[in-house]
């Protein structure tokens, strides 16, 4: 076998071995435990005049990979950090902040987490469908404990990793099934929604959504738009406190847009990431789901526990199938499991048990909705404070109540992709390139600043 | 095409249904159940059986003598610092820097001038999974031509990924059955016989399933033929210290190739080692000529991550931060890591003298030649069914054991099923 090594180390062009290498070869052949060369001895090593493969195999596979842009919304964060002025203000991400701009970790978190930490439980690997005492309270929250889609076994669900895990198998489950078939997504929507219809390959046009004019719902392009899609093609709806506009359909709205899908025989995809955001109520905001579901229409939804429960980092979520018949939702949750087996294998443990622990124990459900309704009290108080300065501050007369119109975490500024450049430029105030604003990073000490701010660009910088 | 005709079919039964009443027909009438997952398929018929005298040792999670899933000590008390005082804002998409740090260490040792001179583009990563995911996405962006070659046999779930990641696979000789142990030549065959430039993914140590890797010779000879052909090394290492017991020898290969001056990949898990197992920790690294480059392949990195998940889970990564960068936890956890490998090592020991007592005919050597936690027992197919149907144990249909299953407890009464099924063999 070593003369065949050898043999094939003249013969092949591009590796030059020296004699110094095939003596290297003979020496690692005979002895396990001899070393006479170290790999620098390679470097210098040439042979007739040919560049040293040596050379060849430092040079990189990737050579030509490029820097990736910054992520739009988390790189904000990232800019917001490298910021060394005092009067910085961070709007970008949505994550909660108290009115001391610090995060929040919820009471009702902290008691499960001590709960765990008695019960010592222990970190087996989850079922790839995650924890099953999860999946059932998730299910629950979102189309009501009642539901008789859920007596009827009517929905697969698995939990998945936070709302894009959940969004990104939900779409490896279009591209393998519906081929072709294309995802409608709101104009303007969250950033990652393109990427990760992008990356799971199944093509995605716009419905228009945000009217600039009334700063509100373009709801007659939004109709039409869902109307000339081709028949069966998914339509992704926020079902409450939609990102980045804030702006959501009335229930007379509602009822309009399930018509019309029942009619075109779409199919309503939900991204739920704000459930108890937007009104402060976990049902109310779950009204739009369950229209739907009150109708027999099937549909997907994905959820997130990263913004009500605060458990961002801990990448909790779930995407539910509500199906026409138990033997389809039995079926297709075989399916999301197998998209998820080569994605993660399963999904992390811990904060599967918070939310299992804080929704199933009452008193801890309860007191998850008084903070709930906290959160979103602070934010609708600094969507006030905010509008109330702006408007004593604006002395041109323009009408700035579509802050208070405007429901959740973000609100629309109206400020373009430079105006929004230059306030962080020369505010330091760091919100997203579409206009975007977080109220939860907002305060209501720094309600004065942020309303001069953008007062001054809207108005002076281009 | 068939299921577009399928839906325009449904389409026109449903149009003409009456809004609302369309309960019997669906959307996802062509979606078939998916086949039980070979491994985690196992465990739930485990727990489906009744029986008190049942066996698993079917996935590879670790069990401590009593059959009790173990939280290693170490675990707990980083637990305990961790409770309460960190909050859970999102990690960057890149994840825990920190965690990523003590990885890079583990893995390319601690005086690394890879580490030092910052070559090295590295990412937090769901576990052993996650990380194999990225990179097969990875490969698949940068190298869009490029295929994977996989041993035979190899962890099921890494066809499952490179085929998800739309990259070509094909395989190499890797285990020898008539020997049970590394069919070496016919592996170099392969590596020679590849197109150069080609991508393979190798077990770092402690192969799964097989338990066979190859000597340190045979490292260095494997290494030294990727030079000559210029292929890329991409080390799956989901074992790092279960293997001999001793993190820094189970990196062996690693360290090897390194010294070759491979720019390699490699997929780290802490699901094993640390028994992190639903935590979801691991980190993807992967070498290249300069920081500046390392720079642009992490935020590439970053870029294939942001649609998957956005950022990786926080909870395992602290505990493995911790633990690392302490040095008393992490000598607590070198103990304890090296107390679960004695541990395997024990019952494979155990395993093959019962089987040598009963007077099996077969020569069960391979028990003992083998590693880390799994025994490439040589059973078929149809006798691991008879194991399972008659005396209740379970483990996947290739004839995989988990020693890490196997306890002073039940190893007899699984020597003499053994026996029992292969005796006539």
């Amino acid at each position: 076998m070593a003369s065949t090594m050898f043999s094939l180390a003249f013969a092949t062009p591009s590796a030059s071995f020296s004699l110094q290498h095939n003596l290297k070869s003979k020496l690692k052949l005979g002895t396990s435990s001899q070393r006479a060369f170290s790999g620098k001895d390679f470097v210098k090593a040439k042979s007739n005049g040919r560049t040293a493969m040596t050379v060849a195999v430092n040079v990189s596979q990737f050579e030509g990979i490029t820097m990736a842009p910054p992520d739009p919304i988390l790189g904000v964060s990232e800019a917001f950090k490298a910021d060394t002025n005092e009067l910085k203000l961070n709007l970008g991400v949505g994550a909660y902040r108290t009115e001391d701009l610090q995060p929040y970790v919820l009471n009702v978190v902290k008691k499960a987490e001590n709960l765990m930490l008695e019960r010592g439980e222990n970190k087996e690997y989850l079922p790839i469908e995650g924890l099953s005492a999860f999946n059932k309270v998730t299910s629950e929250l979102l189309f009501g404990a009642d539901n008789p889609v859920l007596q009827q076994q009517r929905v697969a669900t698995i939990q998945g990793l936070s709302g894009t895990g959940s969004l990104r198998i939900a779409a490896a489950l279009i591209e393998r099934y519906f081929p072709g078939s294309k995802v409608l997504i709101s104009s303007p929507t969250w950033g990652n929604h393109k990427n990760i219809f992008n990356d799971a390959r199944v093509p995605w046009s716009e419905y228009q959504y945000y009217d600039p004019r009334t700063v509100g719902l373009d709801f007659a392009g939004m109709i039409d738009d869902i109307k000339a899609a081709p028949e069966g093609s998914f339509i992704l709806l926020h079902g409450c406190a939609h990102n980045p506009t804030g702006i959501d359909p009335t229930p007379e709205q509602w009822e309009k847009i399930a018509d019309l899908i029942q009619e075109k025989n779409h199919i309503p995809f939900f991204d739920v990431a704000y459930q108890g955001f937007a009104s402060g109520s976990l049902d109310q905001d779950a009204s739009s789901v369950r229209l739907f579901a009150a109708r027999g229409m099937e549909l997907l939804v994905a959820q997130s526990y990263s913004k009500n429960l605060g458990l961002y980092g801990e990448r909790i979520g779930a995407i539910n199938v509500l199906c026409s018949s138990a033997d389809a939702a039995t079926r297709v949750k075989s399916q999301l499991k197998r998209l998820a087996r080569p994605m993660y294998s399963n999904p992390p443990i811990h904060g599967a048990r918070i939310v299992a622990n804080v929704i199933g124990i009452p008193e801890l459900f309860s007191e998850w909705k008084k903070e709930m309704e906290m959160m979103a009290g602070r934010i609708k108080s600094v969507r006030q404070k905010l509008y109330d300065s702006l408007s004593v501050k604006d002395k041109s007369g323009k009408d700035w109540s579509f802050i208070l119109k405007q429901i959740g975490m973000f609100s629309f500024t109206g400020l373009s992709k430079a105006q929004s450049e230059s306030i962080t430029n020369k505010w330091h105030v760091y919100m997203t390139k579409d206009g975007r604003i977080s109220l939860a990073g907002l305060s209501s000490a720094k309600c004065e600043y942020l309303a001069d701010a953008i007062i001054d660009t809207y108005y002076n910088a281009s | 095409m068939a299921i577009r005709a399928a839906i325009s079919d449904r389409c026109s039964k449903l149009s003409s249904s009456s809004l609302g009443a369309r309960s019997l027909s669906s959307w996802w009438g062509n979606v078939e159940p998916a086949p039980k997952d070979p491994i985690l398929g196992v465990t739930e018929a485990f727990l489906a059986d009744p029986s008190p005298d049942k066996v698993n040792v079917g996935v590879g999670a670790y069990r401590d003598n009593s059959g009790k899933p173990v939280v290693l000590e170490c675990v707990r008390e980083a637990e305990r610092r961790i409770a309460g005082s960190f909050n859970m804002e999102y990690l960057p998409m890149g994840g825990s820097v920190k965690m990523i740090e003590e990885s890079l260490k583990l893995a390319y040792g601690e005086n690394s001038d890879l580490i030092k001179n910052k070559r090295i583009a590295a990412i937090q990563a769901l576990s052993g999974t996650g990380a194999c995911r990225i990179f097969a996405d990875f490969q698949k962006r940068f190298c869009p031509d490029s295929q994977i070659y996989i041993p035979v046999p190899t962890w099921s779930n890494h066809h499952n990924i490179w085929r998800d990641a739309h990259v070509p696979q094909k395989t190499y000789h890797y285990y020898h059955p008539e020997s049970k142990g590394l069919d070496f030549a016919a592996m170099m065959d392969d590596i020679k016989n590849a197109p150069k430039g080609s991508f393979f993914l190798l077990h770092a140590c402690a192969h799964n399933p097989t338990g066979v890797d190859p000597t340190e010779e045979q490292w260095r000879e494997i290494s030294h033929q990727f030079k000559v052909m210029g292929h890329f090394a991409f080390f799956d290492m989901a074992y790092q210290g279960f293997a001999s017991g001793n993190p820094e020898k189970d990196a062996m290969a690693i360290r090897i190739f390194l010294e070759d001056g491979h720019p390699i990949g490699c997929a780290q898990s802490y699901a094993k080692n640390m028994g992190l197992y639903g935590q979801r920790v691991g980190c993807l690294s992967i070498v290249c000529e300069d920081e500046k480059q390392a720079v642009a392949v992490k935020s590439q990195l970053q870029q294939l991550a942001r649609p998957m998940y956005s950022n990786p889970p926080v909870h395992g990564a602290l505990v493995v931060s911790t633990i690392l960068g302490d040095p008393n936890l992490k000598n607590q956890w070198l103990g304890e890591v090296k107390g679960m490998a004695d541990r395997i090592i024990g019952m494979r020991t155990a395993l093959r003298e019962n089987l040598e007592k009963l007077g099996s005919p077969l020569s069960w050597e391979h028990i003992t030649n083998q590693i880390g936690m799994f025994c490439y027992s040589g059973m078929t197919p149809e006798q691991v069914d008879r194991l399972t149907k008659e005396y209740h144990i379970y483990m996947t249909r290739n004839g995989r054991i988990s020693m890490a299953g196997v306890t002073t407890g039940n190893v007899s009464y699984l020597a003499n099923a053994i026996h029992e099924v292969t005796k006539s063999a």
